[in-house]
């Protein structure tokens, strides 16, 4: 905490409350504005975070996962993504509301993002070194010499081997699992207290998957850092998640701590997908199946976006408003009206 | 299940050259990406393949479809090897094996309708279905993987990434053939629609005695479709057997590394398996390691390991094939202590 209370003075923030959570995300909606009409990508996703928790997002493609991420950051495509509602507060501070040289201040020293794809993510025509470095002469004013030094430490942190030599290397000459190690020593060379993950074992081999994943769970622990991992694994969140927020069509349909999620799931679309994964220590009988497919984000079904999908559904889950995340036992949300049915059986 | 034999490979071998010089080229070296491999396929079975990225399951793949030529080795499908037909005789036997691809947005031509893609194996081969019966054929062929048969006049990217996989299936079906072979082909889809396909492909095995070589990377859905699994690393194939066999009971060290970074979606779980991380990265299918592959990365390795290469064969503590000097039972994906 006092770490956190320096550091704060330091970003010029104005009336950072660090009572209120590390961060706090309310009422957040963003539609993409497109030639067929307004895709609407998040649609009132709330959250919080505190600081050496880690929060995962559960969806498919197109649940608003990545969208939520990226408002978060403040690195939306705008045109054509916009924030049209909703808060993202940093102890209390609304980082929407700040105007964009703060915000990238801000954002250099507190929250970091680690991407799916490193091979895009980093730039091909500079070496790791000078991208690692270029970080602490932009934020921290150190020589080039000093930022080649605190790159090499940083490699070394995320356990790449022979660290001064490879810090001249370019991104295409590490494997795709060393690029990650980039990636993360990237996102945590200025000291961040929030890291957001986008799918950072996606690409990988099951092998080299766990091996990042170890050292993310690793690093964050060291660090008290707040984690947010948003996937589409369900396997990887049993494993290192506490929290989980489940999404679907661009809003949170279920939270609840991690073993209450597997154990007692209480929103049918979480429940369908935990019966259509195949677990590995066991052999399965017929795999159950979510009928039909996502809806299309510029034509969300009225009500509950699951109900075309869902065998509990019925008149009431076709009648707007959605329904709202009901409280399950004080720390488990379920928005579905049936919630008590599905948990039951 | 019986036991008729669908296809054998035997010491299947696949080297890319390595070239130096533009005018004089000679050969520096080769990329060992199949290394003798040896398969049974036997009729109504699915046999998966694992396997981490380079270890050759997609030029295993390619091979056993004709599209590319063995460095050395036979393939025999019905008995017949493949490399010895002629012209004309090989495309009748390639008939009866067949690929599904892994990524449904590439592999199904943007400019063609679905009619058209599940046909053209037909124009291919003529002589299957009469010119009048072909575009009912392609009906039933597109009722069969459950989409609308009215559907044949669209385009792909009018469907989503499941509903193309199922095309995909459709044309693999189109020329009636006993095997299918089917390269990652649910890696690219989302979770609530890769059930739909697993459940899609075994249907169509028990309705139409369909053989399956099924390639993947995710060893979960190979556990849940597999009757016999062959476990690849570098080129070669370190462990095989039954999915109780490898699953339950691994002996190869590597097989337990790759089953322990499985997954498993069950937080109960959390800390309670045995761990295996492995340290590095696979070597170069260029160069690897003298003896067994593997040594580089195993916790087991020992000198006999870099100078005799192991065989995979049954050993006094395995009771399936297992490359491994070492191979010893362990328990790797359910809860210990």
């Amino acid at each position: 905490m006092t770490m956190t209370t320096a550091r704060a003075k330091s970003n010029g923030l104005p009336d950072l409350d660090l009572s209120a959570p590390l961060l706090e995300v309310s009422g957040l909606q963003v539609e993409f504005r497109t030639r067929v009409g307004n895709a609407h990508a998040v649609n009132g996703v709330s959250f919080s975070l505190e600081p050496g928790e880690t929060l995962a997002i559960l969806g498919e493609s197109g649940s608003g996962k990545s969208v939520t991420a990226q408002a978060i950051m403040g690195i939306l495509d705008t045109p054509p993504g916009y924030v049209t509602g909703g808060q993202v507060r940093y102890r209390g501070v609304d980082l929407l509301k700040l105007p964009e040289q703060q915000r990238r201040k801000f954002r250099a020293n507190n929250i970091a993002m680690v991407f799916q794809d490193a091979l895009s993510a980093l730039n091909p025509v500079f070496t790791v070194g000078f991208q690692l470095a270029e970080q602490f002469r932009m934020h921290r004013g150190t020589s080039r010499a000093e930022g080649y030094k605190r790159a090499v430490e940083l490699m070394d942190l995320v356990k790449i081997p022979a660290a001064a030599e490879r810090v001249k290397n370019y991104p295409h000459q590490f494997s795709g699992g060393m690029r990650q190690r980039v990636m993360i020593a990237m996102s945590l060379a200025l000291d961040p207290d929030i890291l957001i993950a986008d799918e950072p074992t996606t690409a990988l081999d099951v092998t080299v998957q766990a091996q990042i994943m170890k050292l993310l769970a690793e690093l964050q622990r060291e660090r008290h850092m707040g984690l947010i991992l948003i996937t589409h694994d369900m396997g990887v969140i049993a494993n290192v998640a506490d929290r989980i927020a489940v999404m679907y069509a661009g809003r949170i349909v279920e939270t609840a701590p991690v073993r209450e999620i597997y154990a007692k799931p209480s929103h049918p679309y979480t429940k369908a997908l935990l019966e259509s994964v195949p677990r590995v220590d066991q052999k399965g009988h017929e795999l159950s199946v979510i009928k039909g497919l996502p809806p299309t984000l510029t034509r969300i079904p009225d009500g509950c976006a699951f109900n075309p999908r869902c065998r509990y559904a019925q008149d009431v889950c076709r009648q707007p408003p959605p329904p709202p995340l009901y409280d399950v036992n004080g720390e488990h949300t379920s928005a579905c009206h049936f919630w008590e049915e599905v948990r039951g059986q | 299940m019986n036991d008729e034999l669908m296809l054998e490979t035997t010491d299947l071998v696949k080297h890319f050259p390595l070239t130096r010089g533009i005018v004089f080229k000679r050969q520096v070296g080769a990329v060992q990406a199949v290394d003798g491999v040896n398969l049974q396929l036997h009729r109504g079975e699915t046999l998966g393949v694992v396997g981490e990225s380079g270890c050759g399951k997609t030029t295993l793949a390619k091979l056993l479809v004709g599209l590319e030529q063995p460095t050395g080795g036979s393939i025999l499908v019905h008995g017949q090897d493949l490399s010895k037909v002629s012209g004309r005789e090989v495309r009748r036997a390639r008939r009866n094996i067949q690929l599904v691809m892994q990524d449904p947005y590439t592999s199904l031509n943007p400019r063609m309708t679905v009619g058209d893609i599940v046909g053209e194996p037909f124009d291919i081969h003529p002589d299957v279905v009469p010119k009048d019966k072909r575009r009912a054929r392609v009906q039933e062929l597109i009722e069969l993987v459950g989409l609308n048969p009215d559907h044949i006049n669209r385009y792909p990217h009018q469907f989503s990434g499941g509903q193309r996989q199922r095309i995909g299936i459709a044309r693999a079906l189109a020329l009636n053939p006993q095997i299918i072979l089917c390269d990652e082909p649910v890696s690219a889809l989302d979770v609530s629609i890769q059930a739909q396909v697993i459940n899609l492909l075994e249907e169509l095995q028990d309705e139409l005695g369909l053989s399956y070589i099924f390639i993947a990377h995710d060893l979960s859905v190979v556990r849940h479709i597999a009757d016999r699994v062959a476990v690849m690393y570098l080129g070669k194939i370190v462990e095989q057997g039954t999915h109780e066999e490898i699953y339950d009971h691994p002996t190869h060290p590597y097989t337990q590394a790759l089953l322990s970074a499985v997954p498993v979606p069950d937080p109960e779980l959390r800390g309670h398996r045995d761990e295996i991380v492995l340290e590095g990265d696979v070597p170069s299918p260029a160069n690897p390691p003298s003896g067994c592959r593997f040594r580089t990365r195993c916790w087991k390795a020992a000198e006999i390991c870099a100078t005799e290469e192991p065989a995979l064969e049954e050993r006094l503590a395995s009771a399936h094939p297992s490359a491994c000097h070492f191979a010893e039972e362990r328990d790797v994906i359910h809860r210990v202590a």
